[in-house]
């Protein structure tokens, strides 16, 4: 608004300069107008100038206001620094994270499972049918921490029954480093192998009621024991991890705690990664290498185990929870050097060599985040002499139906058929509970 | 068995020569978004999730165990959101760097959280103990996040420090430049109710003084029943809701069968970067919520 006539103006004195000078005493009146106009002029400049900087201040400071307001919201939701407040610091604040699993089921065999027999596998550990009837399954607590700022440990206690008695046992007791460099970490104390798939996941993680044959006859449904474990992950796109494990040898497919008590050596490597944003997968292979004094099933002797392992996943959109399928398949090659002295009559000591298979297929489909049913087959295959000779492959085929209230509790159904031996055939129904109380757990893929 | 030693060693250094950026795990979209906007390229940058994926509900994958294990700074939610896979990366990959300490940085534990149950129980569904853990939807609360993280980046990382604050300047400039125009825009929406699928809007709908009369599950983490579902169909016809409000991820079923009944519009918004084509970064994901929302009231 300013600026035009401050233009007029500016341009009035070159006019006045243009003109001639002249004596009259017009001119001298018109000079001093002028002169008076120039001095009027710089006036409003100078108000102008002054009317800007007034604004410019203004937008400043409304500016500065507009960020303080947002400092001061920004600041207002900004977590304060927190204190330890002597409530805080109570002796409960560092207790273990506590999580419990309760278990049950009731089971119907149409074979009576005190007349199981798995031709060319004996029953050991707790690979067999199980019992008729309701029954406590596996109930466990866990306890775990942080326990420095080098070691965590954690304790898994189970409760089950036995012949109707109630029996507790450390399933789990053992501590990780934390901070060994380079990926490597180191376990110490009882624990679950890491050989193969399943065997490190606890059973309530499982899709079915029961383990699959193979676990139940070359390692008992579980290998756990006393021991060291090192495993290292690559730092590489591919999920890479190498590892190996002393143990003691007590538990089967060990016994006797042989080598001055680090009877089994294990080692494993497994292999993951993803193929674009729906499909996972994991594959691995392991070696349990064995001397066995006397184990539950009656062998002496050098034992090999390989297990080669693969599981893959499809979810739409990568949400496996919400639906999906998991496919799994292990494969055991057992392979023993030794004898065999049957507990019944301990005189008669027979050479056991040989080799042994098993594995397992599995598709889970995940309908939704409340159901998923699954199908597996199981299959054994005896060895042709020795011992255990048989003409007979144990084969199982199953079939389950889970609906998961949350993801905290499920109730499971599942049938099976299985051909344990040439003469028999069991059918069985179970149906299984399933609740974690508790810390929030986090599974293993 | 020496030579393999001496193999490994060496395979090992070679791997440790190159002294590279940072390397950064974040959990979810938004917090990849916002490292990007504070580190530019001066780190590296691997996003576990995507938008399409419930963050509840990720498995402990091999992939992920992969990369956890390169990370120097992991970038997450917490509050327990990420409970159910990242404490099992992190012991799985063996890197103690980002156990705790400044290799962890925690989006809620910079900010003050809202529903903070008074009572713990199971029973009233997956409830975080520690409040809501979805803030991502709070501009204030990114901004004080966004802070927190260029100080704990440049902390990691001294050598890229004037990146950091630079980068956090020229990102406070623009997010608090936006501030005010998503205020205006979103004025209308003031006092509005809605109905949501999980309760996850909570800090969104706080902000812009949008009422929460309903959520479709019945309990958190529980999928929505129909029973839960005829019982909201009253209350949201008599509160005149102005939406029916999901997230990319969700199962729109839910959602669409309320909207039919009561005529109210079922929204499905980002809820976090990359959830739609708009929200390509934090702005954008602001700006298509609020599109979103402003065509409801048409």
């Amino acid at each position: 608004m300013l600026r035009k006539p401050l233009l007029l103006l500016t341009l009035l004195p070159a006019l006045a300069v243009g003109a001639a000078p002249s004596a009259d005493p017009r001119f001298d009146a018109l000079d001093a107008r002028i002169a008076a106009l120039e001095a009027n002029a710089q006036v409003l400049r100078d108000q102008a100038a002054a009317a800007q900087a007034e604004a410019a201040a203004a937008r400043a400071e409304l500016q500065q206001m507009r960020a303080e307001q947002s400092q001061s919201k920004v600041a207002a939701v900004a977590a304060p620094v927190p204190a330890m407040s002597a409530s805080n610091a109570n002796g409960n604040a560092f207790n273990p994270a506590i999580s419990m699993i309760l278990t049950g089921q009731y089971a119907h065999h149409s074979l009576d499972p005190e007349n199981y027999q798995r031709s060319g596998f004996p029953l050991v550990g707790e690979g067999g049918p199980g019992e008729q009837g309701l029954k406590l399954g596996e109930s466990e607590i866990s306890l775990s921490a942080n326990i420095d700022d080098k070691f965590y440990g954690q304790m898994t206690l189970a409760f089950g029954s036995e012949d109707g008695e109630t029996e507790v046992g450390i399933e789990e007791a053992y501590i990780d480093t934390l901070a060994l460099p380079g990926g490597l970490s180191l376990r110490a104390g009882r624990f679950f192998s890491n050989i193969g798939y399943l065997n490190s996941h606890h059973a309530h993680t499982d899709a079915f009621v029961d383990r699959p044959l193979a676990y139940q006859a070359f390692v008992g449904n579980q290998y756990g024991d006393d021991g060291v474990q090192l495993r290292w992950v690559a730092p590489t796109d591919l999920y890479v991890e190498l590892g190996g494990e002393l143990l003691r040898g007590d538990n089967y497919p060990s016994g006797g705690a042989d080598n001055d008590g680090v009877g089994v050596q294990t080692a494993f490597a497994h292999l993951g990664g993803d193929v674009g944003i729906e499909n996972s997968w994991l594959a691995g292979i392991s070696v349990l290498r064995s001397d066995a004094v006397a184990a539950e099933d009656g062998f002496s002797g050098e034992q090999t185990l390989y297990l080669a392992d693969a599981t893959w996943k499809w979810a739409p959109r990568g949400n496996t929870k919400d639906g999906g399928v998991t496919l799994r398949g292990e494969y055991f090659f057992d392979d023993r050097d030794g004898v065999y002295v049957d507990a019944a009559a301990p005189e008669l000591v027979q050479a056991w060599r040989g080799q042994r298979r098993g594995a397992y297929l599995e598709g889970v489909y995940r309908i939704n985040r409340s159901w998923d049913t699954g199908y597996r087959y199981d299959r054994l295959w005896a060895d042709q002499d020795g011992p255990q000779a048989s003409d007979h492959d144990p084969v199982r085929n199953s079939l389950m139906l889970t609906w998961r209230n949350s993801e905290f509790s499920l109730l499971r159904l599942q049938y099976s058929r299985d051909e344990p031996n040439a003469d028999d055939s069991d059918n069985a129904i179970y149906l299984q509970y399933q609740a974690t109380l508790g810390a929030h757990g986090a599974h293993k893929f | 068995m020496k030579a393999l030693i001496w193999a490994a060693l060496l395979l090992g250094s070679a791997w440790s020569i190159p002294a590279p950026a940072l390397n950064v795990f974040a959990c979810e979209p938004e917090w990849g978004a916002l490292t990007r906007e504070l580190a530019g390229d001066a780190v590296t940058l691997d996003v576990a999730t995507s938008a399409l994926q419930d963050v509840h509900q990720i498995e402990a994958k091999p992939s992920l165990i992969a990369k956890m294990r390169r990370a120097d700074l992991v970038v997450c939610s917490g509050a327990e959101l990420e409970a159910g896979w990242l404490p099992q990366l992190i012991r799985q990959s063996g890197n103690s760097k980002v156990a705790s300490g400044p290799g962890s940085f925690m989006a809620t534990d910079q900010v003050v959280t809202l529903d903070k149950p008074s009572e713990l129980d199971r029973a009233a569904g997956d409830v975080h103990p520690q409040g809501n853990p979805h803030v991502q939807l709070d501009p204030y609360r990114v901004l004080a996040i966004a802070k927190a993280l260029a100080a704990r980046l440049a902390q990691l990382d001294p050598g890229n420090a004037a990146v950091y604050t630079q980068r956090l300047a020229d990102f406070s400039t623009r997010w608090q430049a936006a501030i005010p125009n998503w205020e205006a825009r979103a004025a209308p929406l003031k006092g509005r109710k809605v109905v949501v699928h999980h309760a996850s809007w909570v800090y969104l709908l706080t902000w812009l003084g949008v009422e929460q009369i309903g959520t479709l599950e019945p309990k958190p983490g529980v999928p929505p029943t129909s029973g839960h579902l005829a019982g909201l169909i009253e209350i949201t016809k008599a509160q005149s809701a102005l939406a029916i409000l999901s997230a990319a991820y969700q199962d729109p079923k839910a959602g669409e069968w309320l909207a039919e009944r009561t005529g109210v519009p079922a929204l499905v918004l980002p809820f976090t970067v990359g959830g739609d084509d708009q929200a390509k970064d934090l702005f954008g994901l602001y700006d298509a919520t609020l599109d979103r929302l402003l065509g409801a009231l048409k």
